[in-house]
């Protein structure tokens, strides 16, 4: 699947397009197909989100979403040397899904 | 330490309100991101992977503790409760807001601070020895030099747009404890028939193509050193690489040319400038000096009770002699076993300021190394001073060692990066310490980067790590040999790289062929050069 994601604009947050708005979480990330550069422009001239990109990620069995890329699996979850910072603090297995 | 004049203050406080209507004027959407990169980098603010990093200048790696203070506030205000102490003596803060970034520019300022020139292709913030001022083997104080080229650099219209980015460094002692000729001008004030000069070595520097800069003049009289810099540069601006950004440095270009025809090339501009009015009167660089005098130092014991084993540990390990017998610098380590390195908290960092204020004549320096000096104190404080860093976790007696790892941001925070440094640091430190090998090792300098951008200096490890990406996955070359002190030289590879696991197993592999062919107080670089890599390669491929 195809997936868009950037940062807010504001805040600097990474943000994950889910179809219809942004999420911070990546396990609402939609499939653009082939509309991803048109949903791009679009929401960049709204400043909705900053210096979006497309990228390659995959639906798993359990309905999550896996980007393709080790460093967007950063991006997704948070840094992996400070767990407490990351989307899931409370969750220390949660890192071995970037790896 | 410097202060500001009227000029320096206003200069600085427009541009923070520069910056807030540009900041104000993308947010409304009347510039596009194209449009604000440019501004918004020029104020030292980036966007990495999970929010904007503010990169904060703090010159030639000196401050006082109102400044350390208003940085701790800064993380806790601003940020999350921390920040990163960089290896050219600066400050990031991971997690800020576009909206918040004019206010902390304001807050910077009312310390005489800010973020200016900590990126794009300008002269970036001039780094220094650690020790300036304070340690017993140097020539004079090079800070007043670092400052006059500060202040010569900053907003320089001629050099503002150059072909990449450029880095120098002052340092006035033959020990080179600032990697000064890794720098694209490392400075040398030196003597010479008893007159005080400046040796330039020009085009060296890390990144995708190492090199060592080469001396092009030895002397170059105090009251010329703004004009030959000058020449330097504007051979540079001139002739370098602008059309392929890998090649846009002056290293490249010193390479391409030809040292001897580079040199040719300044001489002949310098003569040209020499009548210009170029230089500072000297009547400035007086005025800096005295910014700069020596604190008054007092008399006092010069030896200590040593009964207290951690503490005999971290003197040893954590101290350098001071140019006055009854004072030392003392070295706080942002390096615990297992940390991160060049990290700080918000409490930590007003916690080095109150230390400062208590024992150090209210002065700090941050290392390139990613540790913080408390340039003077007294001997008779440093039990004091030292039980009050171990309760806050900041005694870690380890410099220099194989714990005092410099290890970039990495995967972690980097939008750069293709590996993650951090951990590999994380778990080196810890299987060291876990081990009881860091002392025995002695001396053992071991530097990660997560790219080939090589912040984390990895050229210049005696183990150097550098993380790469290969088929998606973090893959680690090690390199072996390089220093980035007096004895520079450049790590070579020791051949196929290896995942995360692999490569700790093989930093251990080299420091144990090292132990097994030490002789008497070599280090392990000292091993390195005599027995070469073969052996080291037998050890890890054979």
């Amino acid at each position: 699947m195809k997936v868009l994601t950037g940062n807010d604009l504001k805040t600097g947050d990474v943000i994950w397009w889910t179809g219809s708005d942004w999420s911070r979480h990546v396990d609402d990330a939609g499939d653009v197909g082939d509309e991803g550069e048109e949903i791009l422009a679009r929401e960049e001239a709204a400043r909705r989100v900053n210096v979006p990109y497309i990228i390659e990620a995959s639906r798993e069995d359990d309905g999550s979403v896996r980007p393709a890329h080790i460093k967007d699996r950063v991006r997704a979850l948070g840094p992996t040397v400070r767990p407490d910072l990351t989307l899931k603090p409370k969750d220390p297995e949660a890192l071995d899904w970037i790896i | 330490m410097y202060k500001y004049d009227t000029y320096d203050q206003a200069m600085v406080d427009a541009r923070v309100e520069e910056f807030r209507d540009q900041a104000r004027r993308r947010l409304e959407g009347k510039l596009t991101e194209d449009q604000f990169k440019p501004l918004r980098l020029m104020n030292g603010l980036y966007l990495q992977l999970h929010a904007y990093m503010l990169r904060v200048a703090i010159p030639y790696g000196t401050l006082n503790s109102a400044q350390m203070t208003v940085l701790g506030d800064i993380a806790d205000k601003y940020d999350r409760g921390y920040g990163h102490f960089t290896t050219r003596q600066n400050l990031q803060y991971n997690w800020i807001k576009l909206e918040d970034a004019a206010d902390i520019l304001a807050d910077l300022a009312k310390v005489e601070m800010h973020a200016i020139q900590t990126s794009g292709n300008c002269i970036r913030n001039i780094s220094s020895d650690h020790f300036a001022g304070a340690s017993h083997d140097e020539l004079i104080d090079p800070r007043p030099y670092a400052e006059l080229l500060r202040q010569w650099s900053s907003f320089h219209p001629e050099f503002t747009y150059l072909p990449r980015k450029f880095k120098i460094c002052v340092i006035a002692a033959e020990k080179d404890r600032a990697a000064m000729r890794l720098h694209d001008i490392g400075i040398q004030i030196v003597e010479q028939d008893g007159a005080i000069g400046a040796r330039f070595y020009v085009g060296g520097g890390m990144g995708r193509t190492p090199m060592i800069a080469p001396m092009i003049r030895e002397f170059v009289p105090l009251d010329q050193l703004i004009t030959y810099a000058e020449a330097c540069l504007r051979v540079y601006n001139r002739h370098g690489r602008r059309d392929n950004k890998y090649k846009a440095r002056i290293k490249i270009l010193v390479h391409e040319l030809g040292k001897e025809e580079y040199t040719r090339q300044v001489e002949e501009e310098f003569a040209h400038m020499l009548d210009q009015g170029v230089e500072p009167p000297l009547a400035e660089i007086e005025r800096l000096r005295t910014f700069f005098a020596p604190p008054a130092f007092e008399d006092g014991p010069k030896t200590l009770d040593r009964s207290d084993p951690d503490f005999a540990l971290w003197v040893d390990r954590n101290t350098h002699r001071h140019r006055h017998d009854s004072y030392v610098s003392a070295v706080i380590s942002l390096k615990p076993v297992g940390g991160i390195p060049g990290d700080a908290t918000g409490d930590q960092m007003r916690l080095m300021a109150k230390l400062a204020r208590a024992y150090s004549f209210d002065e700090l320096r941050i290392m390139h190394t990613q540790n913080v000096v408390l340039p003077h104190v007294k001997i008779a404080d440093l039990h004091a001073l030292w039980t009050e860093l171990d309760a806050a976790g900041l005694g870690a007696p380890n410099l220099d060692t194989i714990e005092d790892i410099i290890a970039c941001p990495g995967l972690d925070y980097c939008s750069l990066a293709n590996a993650r440094s951090i951990p590999l640091a994380q778990r080196i430190s810890e299987r060291f310490a876990a081990k009881g090998k860091t002392e025995e090792l002695g001396e053992l300098k071991l530097k990660i980067s997560g790219c080939i951008n090589a912040c984390g200096h990895h050229h210049a490890g005696h183990i150097g790590i550098l993380g790469v990406d290969r088929k998606g996955k973090e893959n680690f070359q090690l390199s072996l040999g390089g220093s980035e002190a007096e004895d520079v030289s450049l790590a070579k590879i020791t051949g196929p790289g290896f995942d995360e696991d692999g490569v700790i197993d093989a930093v251990e592999k080299v420091t144990d062929v090292y132990l097994g062919a030490r002789e008497g107080d070599e280090r392990f670089l000292d091993t390195y050069r005599r027995i070469g890599m073969a052996p080291f390669k037998e050890a890890l491929y054979g």
